[in-house]
C-alpha cells in the first residue's frame, strides 16, 4: 500500500486524531465513556494502520519492539505497583482512599489561581488518582500486547 | 422511531453472518467479519453502551481484521499456472459432505437458545437481575465514595472491583506473552543460529583438545 498517494495522505490526517481520541479516552475514561482497555485498543489501532500504510520498518522506527515488549510488562507494574503504593501507605491492597494527598500537597497561595475556594491540590482526589493510574497500567499494557502481536504477524515470511 | 434503525442494523447483522457463512472466498470472508463487527457496535451504541462499541470497533473491525488477513496472506494457497494471484487463490476446497446434518445441528441449538430467551427478563426491566443484583446502591453511591466521579461503570471496574481488573489486565499480559512465544521470531535469528553453530564447533574443538590431552597422558603412563 506503500504507493497510494491518496492512502497515505488521509492516513497522515487521520493518525493524529486517532491517537487524540485514544487519549480522550483513556484520561477522560472516570468522567465519560471509556477507559484504559477502549484506549488501549484505539491507540494500538492507529499504530498498526501507520505501520500498514507506511510499512513495517517505518512502524518500528515509531514503536522499537524493544521498547513495546517492555511496555507489557510496565503497565502491569503500574497496576500492581499502586495496589502495594496503597498497602505501603497504610491501606489495603488498591484501597485509593490512602492515595488521598500523600505527595506535593498543597498548591502555594502565591500561584493558585484556579478558580473555586482554595487551597487547590497538585494532585486530584485519592479515588481520582487511583482510578488514573491504574487506567494507565491498563492502557499501556492493551497498547503495547496489541502491537507486539501485530509485529508477531506482520514480521512473518509466508509458508511456501 | 427507533425501530427504523434496530430493524435495519438486526436485519443486516442476520444477512451478513449467512454471508460470511456461505462465502467460498476466504479473503471476503474476512472483510464480512469486520463488517459484522461494525454493524455489532452500531448496535452496542443504540444499546447505550459506547465503550462497548469503542472496543467492538477497534478490536472486531480492525485489529482482528487485520490479524485474519495477515493470517491468509501467511498460509500457503494454490497458484495458477503463471504464478500470479488471481480472485480465486483464496477460495475455500468445495465442500463434499452432505449439508443436511450442520443444519439439523445448528437448527436444533438455534431453537434452543431461542427458548432460553423466553425466560429471561425482558429487554429493560426494571426487575431484571442486573438492576436488582448485586446491590442496586452502587450507583447512587459511587459519587460519594469517588469523591464526584460521575461515569459509575469505571467506578465499579477501577475503583470497587479493581482487584478483578487487575486480574484482567495479567490474563491480557499472560496471552500476549504467549503469543510472543509461540509466534515471534528473533528479529537476528539468522545471526543467532551462526552464533550456535560456532559454539558446537567450539565445544567440539575443546572435546577433541581434551581427548588428545588425556590420550597423551594416557601415552605417557604408559611409557613410564
Amino acid at each position: 500500500m506503500n504507493t497510494f498517494p491518496i492512502i497515505r495522505v488521509i492516513t497522515k490526517v487521520l493518525i493524529p486524531y486517532i491517537l487524540l481520541f485514544a487519549f480522550y479516552v483513556q484520561f477522560h475514561g472516570d468522567f465519560g465513556p471509556g477507559g484504559g482497555f477502549q484506549a488501549g485498543v484505539i491507540f494500538a489501532a492507529a499504530l498498526i494502520l501507520y505501520g500498514l500504510v507506511y510499512g513495517l520498518p517505518a512502524l518500528q522506527m515509531v514503536a522499537p519492539p524493544r521498547v513495546v515488549e517492555k511496555l507489557i510488562a510496565l503497565g502491569l507494574l503500574i497496576y500492581g505497583g499502586t495496589g502495594i503504593a496503597c498497602m505501603l501507605l497504610g491501606g489495603n491492597f488498591l484501597d485509593y482512599n490512602v492515595l488521598e494527598h500523600h505527595f506535593l500537597t498543597e498548591l502555594p497561595a502565591a500561584i493558585d489561581f484556579l478558580p473555586g475556594e482554595g487551597p487547590h491540590h497538585f494532585l486530584p482526589e485519592g479515588q481520582h488518582l487511583g482510578i488514573f493510574l491504574v487506567e494507565l497500567g491498563v492502557g499501556i499494557t492493551v497498547t503495547a500486547v496489541m502491537t507486539m502481536i501485530f509485529y508477531a504477524f506482520a514480521g512473518r515470511e509466508p509458508v511456501a | 422511531m427507533m425501530n427504523f434503525i434496530v430493524i435495519p442494523i438486526l436485519l443486516l447483522l442476520a444477512l451478513t453472518a449467512v454471508t460470511v457463512a456461505r462465502i467460498r472466498n476466504l479473503w471476503a470472508a474476512v472483510m464480512f467479519t469486520g463488517i459484522y463487527s461494525f454493524l455489532g457496535a452500531s448496535w452496542m451504541l443504540i444499546l447505550d453502551a459506547p465503550d462497548v462499541a469503542f472496543t467492538e470497533a477497534a478490536v472486531g473491525a480492525g485489529i482482528s481484521t487485520i490479524l485474519m488477513l495477515a493470517t491468509l496472506s501467511l498460509t500457503p494457497r494454490k497458484r495458477h499456472q503463471d504464478g500470479h494471484l488471481q480472485s480465486d487463490d483464496f477460495d475455500e476446497k468445495p465442500r463434499k459432505k452432505s449439508p443436511v446434518w450442520p443444519l439439523l445441528v445448528v437448527t436444533i441449538t438455534g431453537f434452543a437458545l431461542i427458548y432460553g430467551t423466553f425466560d429471561m427478563p425482558h429487554f429493560g426491566s426494571p426487575e431484571a437481575p442486573i438492576q436488582v443484583y448485586p446491590d442496586p446502591s452502587f450507583i447512587s453511591k459511587s459519587q460519594h465514595d469517588m469523591h464526584g466521579l460521575p461515569n459509575v461503570v469505571t467506578a465499579v471496574l477501577a475503583g470497587y472491583r479493581g482487584y478483578d481488573t487487575l486480574g484482567e489486565t495479567a490474563v491480557i499480559f499472560t496471552a500476549g506473552i504467549a503469543v510472543l512465544l509461540i509466534l515471534r521470531r528473533a528479529p537476528n535469528e539468522g545471526l543467532k543460529h551462526a552464533d550456535q553453530e560456532s559454539e558446537v564447533v567450539a565445544a567440539a574443538n575443546l572435546i577433541n583438545q581434551a581427548d588428545e590431552n588425556s590420550d597423551g597422558e594416557l601415552t605417557q603412563e604408559a611409557d613410564s
